[in-house]
């Protein structure tokens, strides 16, 4: 297995000037939860240059891992509940979502998952996305540690690792 | 037969029974524990759902803990192995473990630590695996259990699935205008929704000639929507693909889908099956008995098939009678004898996530 680039948003990054300076308009990206910003952006970073991009391919797995999950949208959501539950914010709950988003954007339709851990661990990491290459088909990976233990303390690294 | 992972041991505590083999013979006699929440329940309303009655609690633990605990407990026990030992691994399935103690002052809600509660419970040295990957995690749980397995990192694996409900998640699937209130219709022309369950289920991998295989088993997205699944059923289409290169169809049993009973979902699957050529494989969906118990129901799912193919029986797809899909599937509300050793799991859910496994039956074929 090889890392063959990686990229670090720090924490605390102005998000939406990072998105306006680096991509073009992509509206979805204002619903989004800040697990799912960091990720999506982290991968327009590791991927702008690829000249082969949004061609759908099966062989590329999208792999998050975090301590936190979603517990900052899991607040949101739940100041919404006695008032009027809001379906948007709900949605981001779930800590897969993040691949998700990554996977549609690129026409990722390869295997797409989410794990929690209890820190981070390079060689765990490294164990479990060479697992996931057991898979027939899947010869390289979006491997991401995004962990928001609020809005602005995040750690967010995001690599690309073939078989 | 190094690389044949299988099942060794199974446990469930779910609202239909205090074990597996409770919770099976309680379906077999058609029971369900669907039941439309009380008026002024502090969960909601207007929804039907399949919950616990009884909600004690072990020893400073919370309850999601307990029910994890207990599950893993049953499996662990039948399986006979020492779970203390470094050679086995812990991996938990869920979506939202002990989100009902968010806010509390008194508990954590972490998943992360309710996982390494669990596994040092056991008095396990490793760092638990926490695998929530939305409505497949239990699917994605178990194959990540045979891919450790199979990487020689562990002797076994102890999958544990757990689900417990609270108003947050059930606004939550109700502000998406997910849930019934009524006791859901999987497949149905009159389908209108899921009905949210909690349960706890767990099975015991290890390597093995003896028991039921998990022979194969892949993890597709459709990249298409994050909470609507796609039309053509991509990412399913492509996990049923890819475990049929492992089994001759004639040899399956069933496929056990996910059948929540949402209008798409079940649609998604249908369009699924056709395209990979399983139309006429007879199929079920056991949520009209335990109702959709999130990071549970791949592991409950999967036992409750496995002791179903053991006595050779196809489970009925209790709220089913007219068909709701587009496409030809065999379905029923009956019960019906089988005579495969193998069946295929199938599961799909928000962020556009599909899996499916393969069980196969152990012993001269």
């Amino acid at each position: 297995m090889r890392v063959i680039r990686t990229v670090n948003i720090p924490s605390g990054t102005d998000l939406v000037a990072l998105y306006r300076e680096q991509m073009e308009e992509y509206p979805k990206f204002f619903k989004m939860d800040i697990l799912c910003k960091l990720g999506f952006l982290g991968t327009e970073l590791l991927l702008k240059s690829d000249p082969d991009r949004f061609v759908p391919r099966e062989d590329r797995a999208v792999l998050t891992f975090s301590r936190f999950g979603c517990e900052c949208d899991d607040r949101h959501y739940s100041g919404t509940i006695d008032d009027y539950p809001s379906p948007a914010l709900f949605v981001y709950t779930l800590p897969n979502i993040v691949s998700g988003e990554i996977a549609i954007r690129n026409r990722y339709e390869g295997e797409t998952a989410a794990f929690i851990i209890e820190k981070y661990d390079f060689e765990r990491i490294r164990s479990i996305v060479g697992d996931v290459f057991q898979d027939r088909k899947t010869g390289s990976a979006i491997v991401a540690w995004i962990d928001c233990r609020t809005e602005t303390e995040w750690e967010c690294q995001v690599s690309l690792v073939e078989k | 037969m190094k690389d044949r992972i299988a099942c060794l041991g199974y446990g469930a505590l779910t609202p239909l029974g205090q074990t597996a083999r409770q919770t099976y013979e309680a379906v077999r006699k058609g029971e369900s524990a669907l039941g439309l929440l009380p008026q002024g329940s502090p969960l909601g309303q207007d929804a039907v759902v399949s919950l616990f009655e009884d909600r004690s609690v072990l020893d400073n633990l919370s309850f999601f803990d307990t029910i994890g605990i207990k599950a893993a407990s049953q499996a662990i026990e039948a399986s006979g192995i020492d779970p203390s030992s470094p050679r086995v691994s812990f991996i938990l399935s869920t979506i939202k473990g002990n989100i009902e103690a968010l806010g509390s002052e008194e508990s954590d809600y972490s998943i992360a630590e309710s996982a390494a509660r669990i596994a040092s419970y056991f008095h396990n040295p490793n760092p638990p695996l926490v695998v929530s990957n939305a409505c497949i995690s239990g699917l994605a749980a178990l194959l990540q259990g045979r891919r450790m397995l199979l990487s020689g990192r562990c002797d076994y694996a102890v999958v544990i699935g757990a689900e417990v409900q609270s108003r947050f998640i059930i606004s939550g699937f109700q502000s998406l205008k997910a849930v019934s209130a009524s006791p859901c219709k999987p497949f149905d022309d009159s389908r209108d929704g899921l009905n949210l369950g909690e349960a706890s289920a767990a099975i015991v991998l290890g390597r093995s000639e003896e028991g039921w295989e998990i022979a194969d088993g892949a993890v597709r997205n459709d990249a298409y929507h994050i909470s609507s699944p796609s039309r053509t059923g991509e990412g399913s289409y492509k996990v049923l693909r890819y475990v049929l290169d492992s089994i001759d169809v004639k040899d399956l049993a069933f496929v056990n889908v996910h059948g929540t009973a949402t209008l798409f979902n079940d649609e998604m699957e249908a369009v699924a099956l056709d395209r990979a050529g399983l139309g006429d494989i007879p199929i079920n969906s056991l949520k009209g008995f335990l109702g959709h118990t999130m990071g549970a129901a791949g592991v409950i799912e999967s036992i409750l098939s496995i002791l179903s193919c053991e006595d050779g029986v196809v489970l009925p797809t209790r709220g089913f009678s007219e068909i709701g899909v587009s496409r030809h599937v065999n379905i029923s509300s009956e019960e019906r004898p089988c005579e495969g050793r193998a069946f295929i799991k199938l599961m799909s859910g928000f962020g556009g996530v599909n899996g499916a496994l393969l069980f196969r039956k152990g012993g001269r074929v």
